[in-house]
């Protein structure tokens, strides 16, 4: 669709070269956790509000109306596939402005502490350090310890954020677990779940119940990249982070992103519909790579046991090589994957989520994390196994 | 061939990398993330990272980001503050490029298959003229002002055989004249002159303050006398004029001696600073020592843009140190300090260590 990608212009003092379309059908994607690839659907859906439904749907004529019916009926289907009402969705700009609101916003109007365990993604972990919060720590398989959190708990915290599935190592948190612990010993206290890399594997009616704010961003489930959701509680009051035109019920000030939520719902409601299938195909391939890497390679661990972590997530520790280097080899091969979080240099940090879970660092170091959805295919692990393997024997063998 | 270009955001290894595209090889730029703290200059910098990445994007070549942050920590920031406590003043930039650059960047770069490892630095790597030594030269820069071979006078035989200096036979001119042809965006960013991890805001003191207790001492003449007191002993540095609490007037006055043990800063005129000569321990060589000792004097260089001075030079049996006396007394040079060896013409690098 569009303009072709592979006629850009050779200027004298600038030869961009591009990933053309041609390219990234090339590519063997297994880095889902940090976006999935957007549904046609999605895309077609959004493509109207580009171009001549272009109304701002807070403008007061019929062809504004027609364009915030639109944002209404997708906020349905959010609503739906979160299990709440159309009222407690709020659209956002992103996961981490979701995050943000339910933490500063909760702060800024409750007053109080934070509290967050250590393997949350930065837009918590750092929301609530910035709030002078408390970070408690994490047990082996990367889920909250929940001792630790009860005794951080009390009246003066305000908020709890415990993420609903890792980021990294795909391991679940025990929601309803959580939730009895929050009740019980900070009655005070709201509790928030980022969700962003729920809802592709878990059914998000069976967290809600436990939480009283969730997050989730549209571009890790096959939705655009600039949008987000955070579902609140009915009677559940925040302090804006944007003050504004009182989008949102005043609960989000700025002119909806149209063409984003729209795209967002239909990509949402998809992904609710294939969840169990998918779950069942997506966890089949990856034990499938897991099972063989770990077969063929000595000293490598699975960081999270099967039972405890996501359908989609192949996170493997290498001893003796560094994820950097590997993963320059898999990218020469064409391979996406990730080993942590990239700081604003675009350099792989050490992972703070292994450091919470105390994996030894001969481990860490050689962290990866290979991420599967809604693309990826059996040919794609194939490949994988097939780069992966000899890859590692080299680093290892360091010959060449 | 198959080069991996270290990119540091400067104009230097900006055209370098242009260099080695237009010769044809096979280039991947690599920006070593370095140093996690506060920084406004060097290698560190987002926005230096930024410039890299462009750079690489303009020349269509491959950009990566390698995170050597603990490998620098450990190599090169942590010796520096703890020196300071002995009274040793290293100097960064030669430690960075012995432990991390040449190194550390190096074995990753063999280890995915790259033939040769490219900096921006102002040097040369040739063959000896000497055909029957066969070994490699490292040569001063064709920018005699720019040139910058002492700091890395520790490249050995085997390294200076995968190394490449693309912009080494250019005048800094010439590479600026360069990068404005090729319109790269960093043909008129300034050199970056300072240590990378040391703010320009803050300072060293700012630097070592947060990071080792300061101790006061006593200033003394050349007698014993005391004559004033520094809040740092450890800031002290040999020859320095200023910032002792003395009283005004009178003849120059120079650090002459630190005695960081019983905290006695000794000043003295000029002539009290002079030495006939140092020992150089940790001693590398990119010619061997029986070939160095062939020269009847060499000429010893001590800092990045020093003049060299002419020297003797003995060499011990196990080639780690050696003792150098100045044909001329000359000031005398701070432990830690780099001094590097070059052959009589001032041509070439003979080898390198550290002033004990």
């Amino acid at each position: 669709m569009g303009a072709k990608v592979g006629d850009h212009s050779l200027r004298a003092t600038c030869t961009c070269t591009l990933i053309t379309v041609n390219e990234a059908a090339t590519l063997t994607y297994l880095d889902h956790a940090a976006t999935t690839p957007m549904r046609a659907e999605a895309v077609e859906a959004m493509l109207p509000f580009l171009t001549e439904r272009f109304a701002n749907p807070s403008g007061a004529h019929r062809f504004a109306r027609s364009v915030r019916q639109a944002v209404d009926e997708a906020r349905d289907v959010v609503a739906d596939v979160i299990g709440c009402q159309p009222g407690e969705v709020v659209f956002t700009g992103c996961g981490t402005e979701a995050d943000n609101a339910a933490i500063v916003g909760a702060q800024g109007r409750h007053g109080g502490l934070g509290v967050c365990v250590a393997t949350e993604h930065h837009a918590v972990l750092h929301a609530i350090e910035h709030g002078g919060g408390r970070v408690v720590g994490a047990d082996s398989l990367g889920r909250v310890d929940l001792d630790a959190l009860i005794a951080a708990l009390d009246d003066q915290v305000s908020i709890v954020s415990v993420m609903t599935v890792n980021n990294e190592v795909g391991s679940i948190n025990p929601m309803a677990a959580v939730s009895a612990a929050v009740r019980q010993h900070a009655p005070r206290a709201l509790l928030h779940t980022d969700a962003v890399q729920a809802p592709s594997w878990l059914d998000l009616r069976e967290v809600f119940p436990h939480v009283d704010l969730l997050a989730l961003s549209a571009h890790k489930f096959g939705g655009p990249k600039g949008v987000g959701v955070l579902a609140l509680r009915q009677g559940t009051v925040l302090a804006p982070l944007l003050q504004g035109g009182g989008q949102e019920r005043d609960r989000r000030s700025g002119t909806h992103n149209v063409a984003g939520i729209v795209a967002m719902a239909e990509a949402l409601r998809l992904t609710d519909l294939e969840r169990s299938a998918e779950v069942e195909r997506l966890g089949a391939l990856r034990d499938r790579l897991v099972d063989t890497l770990l077969a063929e390679l000595p000293d490598v661990i699975e960081t999270v046991p099967r039972d405890a972590k996501v359908a989609g997530s192949a996170h493997i520790c290498i001893a003796g090589i560094e994820s950097e280097a590997l993963l320059y080899l898999l990218d020469e091969e064409s391979i996406c994957a990730s080993a942590a979080s990239a700081c604003a240099s675009g350099a792989m940090e050490p992972s703070h989520v292994l450091a919470a879970m105390g994996v030894e660092r001969r481990y860490s170091l050689g962290a990866l994390r290979l991420s599967l959805g809604h693309t990826t295919t059996s040919a794609d692990i194939d490949r994988v196994i097939s780069v992966l393997v000899p890859a590692v024997r080299r680093l290892r063998g360091a010959t060449k | 061939m198959k080069v991996m270009i270290a990119m540091s955001g400067g104009v230097d290894s900006s055209v370098a990398a242009a260099l080695l595209v237009e010769q044809g090889h096979e280039v991947v730029g690599v920006t070593m993330r370095l140093w996690g703290g506060e920084s406004d200059t060097g290698c560190c910098s987002v926005s230096d990272v930024d410039d890299a990445r462009r750079v690489a994007q303009q020349l269509g070549i491959d950009h990566l980001v390698f995170n050597f942050t603990e490998d620098f920590n450990e190599h090169v920031v942590a010796p520096y503050v703890q020196a300071h406590t002995e009274g040793i003043t290293p100097n960064p930039c030669i430690e960075c490029n012995r432990h991390v650059k040449f190194a550390r960047l190096s074995e990753r770069a063999t280890l995915l298959g790259f033939d040769a490892v490219a900096t921006g630095h102002h040097a040369r790597v040739t063959e000896s003229p000497d055909s029957a030594l066969g070994e490699l030269e490292l040569e001063r820069g064709a920018d005699r002002a720019k040139d910058q071979s002492y700091v890395v006078h520790m490249i050995d035989q085997a390294e200076l055989a995968r190394t490449m200096f693309p912009v080494g036979g250019m005048t800094k001119t010439e590479v600026r004249a360069h990068a404005a042809r090729l319109g790269l965006r960093t043909a008129t960013k300034p050199d970056s002159q300072d240590v990378c991890f040391i703010t320009s805001t803050g300072g060293r003191t700012t630097f070592l303050g947060t990071r080792i207790p300061f101790r006061s001492a006593t200033v003394v003449d050349t007698a014993g006398v005391v004559v004033g007191e520094v809040p740092a002993v450890e800031m002290v540095t040999l020859g320095q004029r200023r910032g002792l609490g003395l009283a005004g007037g009178g003849p120059k006055r120079f650090v002459v001696d630190i005695d960081i043990e019983k905290s006695v800063v000794t000043i003295g005129d000029e002539s009290d600073l002079l030495t006939a000569g140092h020992t150089i321990r940790n001693m590398t060589w990119v010619r061997s020592p029986e070939f160095v000792a062939g020269f009847d004097t060499v000429l010893l260089q001590c800092s990045a843009h020093g003049t060299p001075q002419p020297a003797t030079v003995s060499i011990s049996n196990d080639g780690l140190t050696a003792e150098v006396r100045w044909t001329q007394p000359q000031r005398r040079i701070s432990a830690g300090q780099s001094m590097v060896l070059y052959d009589p013409t001032d041509r070439f690098v003979l080898g390198g260590g550290i002033c004990a």
